[in-house]
């Protein structure tokens, strides 16, 4: 193999698993760009799900009719999370926002594993994770699938925000609350929509890092790999979430390879936090996070 | 839905044994007189938590064969078995705060058993002091086999560098003799972490011995992503893969080995890399990878049968799942119940027919020898080989055996192998005395104290 086409091979591998940490970014964006609260519960939210799913799906219900389930499972969890949790923290300090979806975080895993048991599952979407071949590097069908599904989700969560009533009322919330207050727009009813958004976007992350890693309880601490990405990207864009995904993944996987062998090995775990902070010092909010200008 | 009914209960029960434990505290000495003599044993569990899969298993497997000995022959000579349990989520520190809580039960902790390496390095200074002994199964420090520096310390069955060479030994055999692994190349994929940096120095060595190229590649934990790793692997191209892995690591190991197409049946999985829950999440990229235990899996053997059929039966199983019966942590935790009743046992034969001392359960396992026949007596011929404690060595020449995956389920490949504990023992008490010197210990004469007590 030569060097070239080994250093395609580990970049588009880094690119894909970049995808992956993409995809539970953007959970966050979600949530943060409509309310302004960094959900630290987004990858419990994401373990909950896979594990309804799979064992829903291992208690023989149908596939179809576990996913339809699961959705509607996420949906009411993101209202119900709205409605007595967040609702009553109003004007509350982001900190304390953040807090509460910490505490939130354990308190979905622990009933996750109150209700499903602590089993690991293994979870087969029927899509083949073996190598191919495209033009001399090695790429997974399985990644493939990953990088059309985000696609998807960033085109349909693009229409939802720009082109639909209630991504108008999302963007409204966000750019202002108290401005879309005054002019009748229901902010709770706006949030409980952006909190079951976030949990179908964790359905969807959940089902595909289940199918890769299995479903179990690990599945939640994937946040951290999503958190370099959001200080990359920028917290309230969800192109930012899939740039900086992109960027994190290939950094990570070139900088393993390559500079692994002098530094030490599993520099994979800290770099991604190092060039984060390397952006930060340069650009504060992120690639494409949105710069805040106030007068004073 | 029974699942939830069945853990709602278990909380419950612990619950009442708290509740029983404050009762009993408060109201003293209520018919002491009466009351079964018990040997307690304080367990830090995990339940809950990343690796809640592997403590369910083990912990359920050693509750099962204490509630068989006392369902089935009335405890241990008329000693009923007790326990409780703490739950550490596999955290150090809740571990040590669990040690600290439960050392103070009456009458005191015949043994300590927490499965966990971070828990038990922590333990160390502790049960040393108080005299009771510290049981690390299939893990723990290596240089801890030496018990005349470690008198309070058991690796039984295997420690990290017998696993290496048992793996490194099964790898000849597959090439064809030891003498075929010269020029062979052999990569290694640890955890990154105390564990898995473990065994580092003694592949380096197993290579010069036998002249193969080693590549050691650390995963940093948890290991939900290895594609830089693998394709590493895969420009190596070595001849075999040895996963030193733990929890998540296993089943993304295995699966980004079939994304770059490396075989599964070069892959040699650790200990702790050798259980259901580590390849049914891999699905068919598992299939006919291989790893290494010390006990077998399965429900054939008299002893587990027995539990099945006693414990079960009686509705005091521990799993909440019976299909887990007969599963990989589930025997190794009937196995750690077996070693720890038998050191009892022989220490009773000493000492008598009592509640037994931490001091004097550790004379037990000092003198834990169960050749196969003894092994076979107890309903557990095939389930693991036999043991040899001694003095000087606390792990008692365990013997391996490697099974492989079939994609349902294990299936031995191999015979019992040894590992080379020839080549294994100068470099343990090299690092025992070195620890012996930090620590100001003055290491006891094995000899001496084995002619004194012949």
């Amino acid at each position: 193999m030569s060097a070239w086409s080994f250093f395609f091979e580990v970049l588009v591998a880094g690119l894909a698993a970049g995808i992956m940490y993409s995809l539970v970014a953007i959970g966050f964006v979600l949530i943060y760009k409509t309310s302004g609260v960094l959900n630290f519960a987004q990858g419990a939210m994401l373990l909950f799900a896979a594990l309804t799913f799979v064992s829903l799906h291992e208690r023989g219900m149908p596939f179809l009719y576990a996913l339809a389930i699961t959705f509607l499972v996420m949906v009411i969890l993101g209202i119900a999370i709205e409605k007595f949790v967040l609702r009553p923290m109003i004007n509350q300090p982001p900190i304390t926002l953040f807090m509460v979806t910490l505490g939130l975080s354990y308190i979905i895993e622990g009933s996750a594993e109150l209700i499903w048991g602590t089993q690991v599952h293994g979870l087969d979407l029927g899509i083949q994770d073996e190598p191919m071949q495209i033009a001399g590097v090695l790429v997974s069908q399985f990644d493939l699938f990953c990088a059309a599904v985000a696609a998807v989700m960033v085109a349909a969560l693009t229409i939802l925000f720009r082109y639909t009533r209630i991504g108008l009322s999302f963007r409204a919330a966000a750019e202002d609350q108290y401005a879309a207050l005054n002019i009748g727009l229901r902010l709770p009813f706006i949030w409980a929509a952006v909190w079951a958004t976030a949990g179908i976007v964790a359905l969807v992350a959940g089902l595909l890092w289940g199918a890769r890693t299995g479903v179990q309880f690990s599945l939640s601490l994937v946040v951290l790999k999503s958190l370099p990405v959001l200080v990359l990207g920028g917290f309230d864009s969800i192109a930012g979430a899939i740039i900086g995904g992109l960027i994190i993944g290939a950094t990570e996987n070139l900088a393993q390879v390559y500079l692994g062998p002098y530094i030490g090995d599993g520099i994979d775990s800290w770099i991604a936090y190092v060039v984060a902070l390397g952006f930060l010092l340069v650009r504060p909010s992120g690639l494409f996070g949105q710069k805040l200008v106030e007068r004073v | 839905m029974v699942p939830i009914a069945k853990r709602l209960a278990a909380l419950a029960r612990s619950t009442a044994l708290v509740a029983g434990f404050a009762l009993a505290a408060a109201i003293p000495m209520v018919s002491a007189q009466a009351a079964q003599p018990e040997q307690y044993f304080p367990l830090q569990s995990y339940r809950v938590g990343p690796y809640a899969a592997g403590g369910t298993g083990f912990f359920g497997g050693f509750i099962d064969y204490m509630n068989l000995i006392n369902l089935r022959d009335g405890g241990v000579n008329g000693v009923k078995l007790t326990w409780d349990e703490c739950e550490t989520q596999y955290i150090v520190e809740r571990g040590v705060e669990c040690y600290q809580r439960q050392k103070t039960h009456v009458p005191g902790p015949s043994a300590w058993n927490p499965l966990s390496v971070g828990i038990a390095y922590a333990m160390i200074d502790g049960v040393t002091a108080d005299k009771v002994p510290l049981i690390t199964i299939d893990h723990g420090r290596t240089d801890s086999t030496d018990g005349a520096v470690f008198p309070y310390v058991f690796p039984l069955l295997m420690n990290p560098y017998s696993e290496s060479s048992g793996i490194i030994n099964f790898i000849g055999s597959r090439l064809g003799g030891d003498a075929k692994l010269a020029g062979k190349s052999i990569v290694v994929l640890y955890h990154g972490s105390p564990y898995g940096r473990e065994t580092v120095p003694i592949y380096k060595l197993l290579a010069a011995k036998y002249g193969f190229t080693v590549k050691q590649i650390e995963v940093p934990a948890p290991g939900t992503e290895q594609e830089s790793e693998w394709l590493t692997i895969r420009r190596t191209n070595p001849n075999y893969v040895v996963l030193r892995g733990w929890g998540v690591m296993n089943p993304v190991a295995l699966k980004t080995a079939q994304k770059v197409g490396f075989p599964a049946d070069h892959i040699i999985g650790n200990v702790w890399s050798n259980s259901e829950e580590d390849v049914i999440p891999a699905g068919g990229a598992a299939k006919g990878y291989i790893a290494l235990t010390t006990q077998a899996t399965g429900t054939t053997y008299p002893v587990v049968q027995d539990i099945e059929r006693l414990v079960y039966g009686a509705g005091k199983g521990n799993l909440a799942d019976k299909a887990r019966i007969g599963s990989v942590y589930h025997n190794l935790g009937i196995v750690n119940g077996i070693l720890n009743v038998e050191a009892i046992r022989i220490a009773q034969a000493k000492f008598g027919d009592r509640t037994l001392t931490g001091d004097e359960v550790r004379w037990g396992f000092e003198h834990l020898q169960l050749d196969p026949a003894r092994v076979k007596a107890l309903g557990a011929e095939g389930l693991f080989h036999s043991i040899n404690v001694t003095c000087s060595n606390h792990e008692g020449d365990g013997y391996v055996t490697f099974q492989q995956w079939d994609g349902a389920k294990w299936v031995r490949i191999s015979d019992w192998i040894a590992p080379d504990w020839t080549l294994l023992r100068p470099i343990i008490e090299t690092s025992a005395n070195k620890y012996a010197k930090e620590h100001s210990i003055t290491p006891r004469d094995c000899a001496k104290e084995t002619v004194a007590a012949n």
